[in-house]
């Protein structure tokens, strides 16, 4: 049961981590992605830099990009809750029947 | 963690890959010999792949005002060990780069170092270091994700490091220059990635805190 309770406020303490710097003001910024800071910076210190090869493929807008995104964490999360919820259907819910 | 396409040099490049491919390799052959060996070992791995997919999709705020993934990689490195998530983790990198244009091709070899070797190997060496010191499955399962996450982008920095000193400060103060863009703000993120590994590993498992949490999972006791 402890445990129960230990996952609540695991869960809990994330969102309050992640959420921070989006509620408190004087944590924010332009959130951008360090992926695409790292690669800003490397142009900044390179001015001119070419990539030498290109993706081969792009998605042609954000929109389809975030579907993408979504796309990948949903398949994760609904294979994740698959996977999870059989495991608990074994072990309670039949025997408790 | 993303080097994306094109930005580093072909040599390094093909260093990166030649580094990569024999751990890629040899996570395949450990990854068909689980499957052979413990059948019941097959669910908590596409578990352990899935955590991967959802993780390493979900961009974060930071403290430091950007934006950032965790990799999800620590939860396979802890249950089977960190040669089969080099598989793992190739997969979603290659789902990204050809399907989101995140990261690359010719890139694929270096972020595979940093998210499916370099991670998941910090994560199972502090896995076994924090049981060695007696903390409990909890603790250890935090701070190996946590820190083998950290570990990820620590690399990410040394590879751009590598491939783009400083004129003036070298090699060391690129990497303090990328280190500031990727592991300052990654910190509150591996917290985060340390969390739910935890609730996602005790939830698999339906056993948190059983001795032999960890072992029910990689299939190994019933």
């Amino acid at each position: 049961m402890m445990t129960k309770h230990r996952s609540w406020w695991l869960i809990a303490a994330t969102i309050a981590l992640v959420g921070a710097p989006l509620a408190v003001p004087g944590l924010g910024g332009a959130f951008k992605g360090s992926d695409d800071m790292g690669t800003e910076a490397i142009i900044a210190a390179h001015p001119g830099y070419q990539p030498w090869f290109q993706p081969i493929w792009k998605p042609p807008s954000a929109e389809v990009e975030s579907l993408l995104f979504c796309v990948q964490a949903a398949l994760g999360a609904g294979f994740l809750g698959y996977v999870i919820g059989r495991r608990h259907a074994g072990r309670n819910d039949v025997a408790g029947r | 963690m993303h080097i994306m396409e094109g930005f580093l040099p072909p040599l390094h490049c093909l260093g990166w890959a030649g580094a990569s491919a024999p751990f890629v390799v040899a996570g395949a052959i450990r990854l068909k010999a689980i499957v052979r060996e413990r059948p019941r070992a097959k669910m908590t791995l596409a578990a352990a792949g899935a955590f991967t997919f959802v993780l390493s999709a979900l961009k974060m705020p930071s403290v430091t005002g950007s934006c950032s993934h965790p990799t999800g990689t620590g939860l396979g490195a802890v249950v089977f060990g960190p040669a089969v998530m080099a598989v793992l983790g190739t997969i979603v990198l290659l789902f990204q780069a050809l399907l989101l244009a995140h990261g690359g091709l010719t890139t694929l070899g270096a972020n595979i170092f940093s998210m499916a070797i370099a991670g998941p190997w910090v994560s199972w060496a502090i896995w076994r270091l924090a049981g060695t010191l007696g903390a409990g499955t909890a603790v250890a399962v935090f701070l190996a994700a946590a820190l083998g996450d950290l570990a990820t982008y620590a690399t990410t920095s040394v590879q751009l490091a590598l491939a783009y000193p400083d004129p003036v400060s070298g090699v060391l103060g690129a990497m303090v220059k990328f280190g500031g863009i990727y592991a300052v703000t990654q910190i509150p993120l591996a917290i985060a990635e340390g969390f739910l590994t935890v609730v996602v590993m005790n939830a698999l498992s339906g056993r948190a805190d059983a001795a032999d949490e960890i072992r029910s999972l990689a299939g190994e006791v019933k």
